[in-house]
């Protein structure tokens, strides 16, 4: 597969912020006003991963699994708005489910792809500074911080997602798996997920894992989640 | 406490038999990757529990609960969905193997293509890993679903898995999951759906016993 094919423009990555669906004449003949998510452009190739993260598995899960997402997400919302306008509440509740698995979905996935950046060009290497003391003082260290979270990674039960947080009460950074798209809400802020689910290796590591959480800290981009925690 | 190990069922055909529907490939880390690892773990945690017991410490017992259910349920999901799959040049593999069940899916479901678009609407509907399954409940038949490796055994009859992890189609279909839904109706053994159709759930789960 050749990498310049796919390229990615670095400068759009917008996706989780709304882009305007309809013009505004349009808009205002609707009881409800809202823009639609769209697919963030990654912020590297796709074959810019390897051999850590194979092209392949970059491009299908990018624009075929989150595409799906957003979506989903954009369809649930449209008929959550519907079902409001008629004052159906049975059928929007009927939404919540379908609004969590792809709104999830797209939040975690446009996280993620923030999360991650090329070998020896942002990506692999160490945590630095404030969140590197951070990580000593509430794992030990970045080692067991690896360690912990691969083995939470291993023992997620069907599909899901790893993710470090800061609890946003004590500012400590602890360790939670989400199962399928359920995103990380309330009092947790996500800095670094890791997603689980077997799309997300399977073209290049099979049934075998723990290969894949092995080689993923080759590529993953503590500049964003230094950015993220604070620092 | 004397347990019992389990260990993997042969298939009943070769890794190749069910292409184009399932790759070769697939059913091969399929059978002897997954379903392996849910044996291997499912006996270690049998074992461990084995020895909680003996030591009266519950605490122990209760944590291994969910690696019993989640392993357990790999072992016996897979083994009901070997079982249930056949090669499309088999007699097994025609839906006229199964009069009886057949007749009752008409009367469910209108008529055999009802039932597979309303099952192929639940398998797809599906968030995450899991299976979908007609069963038999009491005398009326269901399409139910179970999250990830969680089985059937709130009292129905399995009659009929299908398994939705991605690793069940993935290095073939990739994102397709539909077109996978589509293929796998050429290879379901309708010959053992009515034998479970017409038998009750001691029937259903006696391969398991046969695999100790």
């Amino acid at each position: 597969m050749s990498s310049s094919l796919l390229r990615t423009t670095p400068l759009l990555r917008a996706g989780l912020r709304a882009r305007a669906a309809k013009p505004l004449a349009a808009m205002a003949t609707t009881s409800f006003t809202r823009g639609k998510a769209t697919l963030p452009d990654l912020p590297y190739d796709y074959g810019a991963l390897e051999p850590y993260i194979s092209g392949q598995i970059m491009e299908l899960h990018h624009s075929k699994h989150h595409q799906t997402y957003v979506n989903g997400f954009n369809a649930a919302v449209e008929a959550l708005a519907e079902a409001e306008a008629k004052g159906d509440s049975k059928a929007a509740a009927s939404q919540a489910p379908l609004l969590n698995f792809h709104g999830g979905g797209h939040v975690n996935h446009s996280l993620f792809w923030e999360n991650l950046a090329p070998n020896g060009k942002g990506g692999g290497g160490e945590p630095e500074g404030k969140l590197l003391t951070a990580i000593n003082q509430d794992f030990g260290s970045f080692e067991n911080l690896k360690k912990q979270t691969n083995a939470a990674l291993a023992g997620i039960q069907g599909s899901g997602w790893a993710w470090i947080v800061k609890d946003k009460a004590s500012g400590n950074l602890t360790l939670v798996t989400r199962a399928n798209q359920d995103p990380v809400t309330g009092n947790f802020e996500p800095l670094l997920g890791i997603d689980a689910w077997e799309h997300a290796y399977y073209l290049q590591y099979q049934n075998r894992k723990a290969e894949y959480f092995s080689a993923i800290w080759d590529v993953i981009n503590w500049g964003t989640v230094a950015k993220r925690f604070g620092q | 406490m004397s347990i019992g190990t389990f260990s993997l069922p042969a298939l009943p055909y070769d890794y190749d038999a069910l292409e184009p529907s399932i790759s070769e490939e697939i059913m091969k880390l399929h059978h002897g990757k997954h379903h392996q690892a849910y044996v291997t773990n499912l006996n270690n945690a049998l074992k461990t529990y084995s020895t909680a017991i003996t030591d009266n410490d519950v605490p122990s017992q209760i944590a291994l609960q969910a690696a019993i259910k989640f392993n357990g349920g790999g072992h016996i999901n897979h083994s009901l969905f070997w079982k249930n799959l056949s090669p499309s040049s088999s007699a097994d593999a025609n839906p006229t193997s199964a009069p009886t069940l057949t007749a009752e899916i008409d009367k469910t479901w209108g008529s055999l293509d009802g039932f597979k678009e309303a099952m192929g609407k639940a398998l797809l509907g599906l968030q995450g890993s899991g299976w979908g399954w007609l069963v038999k409940d009491g005398n009326t038949l269901r399409i139910v679903t179970t999250k990830d490796q969680d089985p059937v055994v709130g009292g129905e009859v399995p009659i009929l898995g299908i398994d939705m992890w991605e690793h069940a189609y993935y290095l073939q279909y990739y994102n397709g999951k539909a077109a996978y839904v589509e293929n796998i109706w050429k290879v379901i053994n309708w010959a053992t759906a009515e034998e479970r159709f017409k038998g009750d759930r001691e029937d259903a789960f006696k391969i398991l016993k046969a695999a100790l």
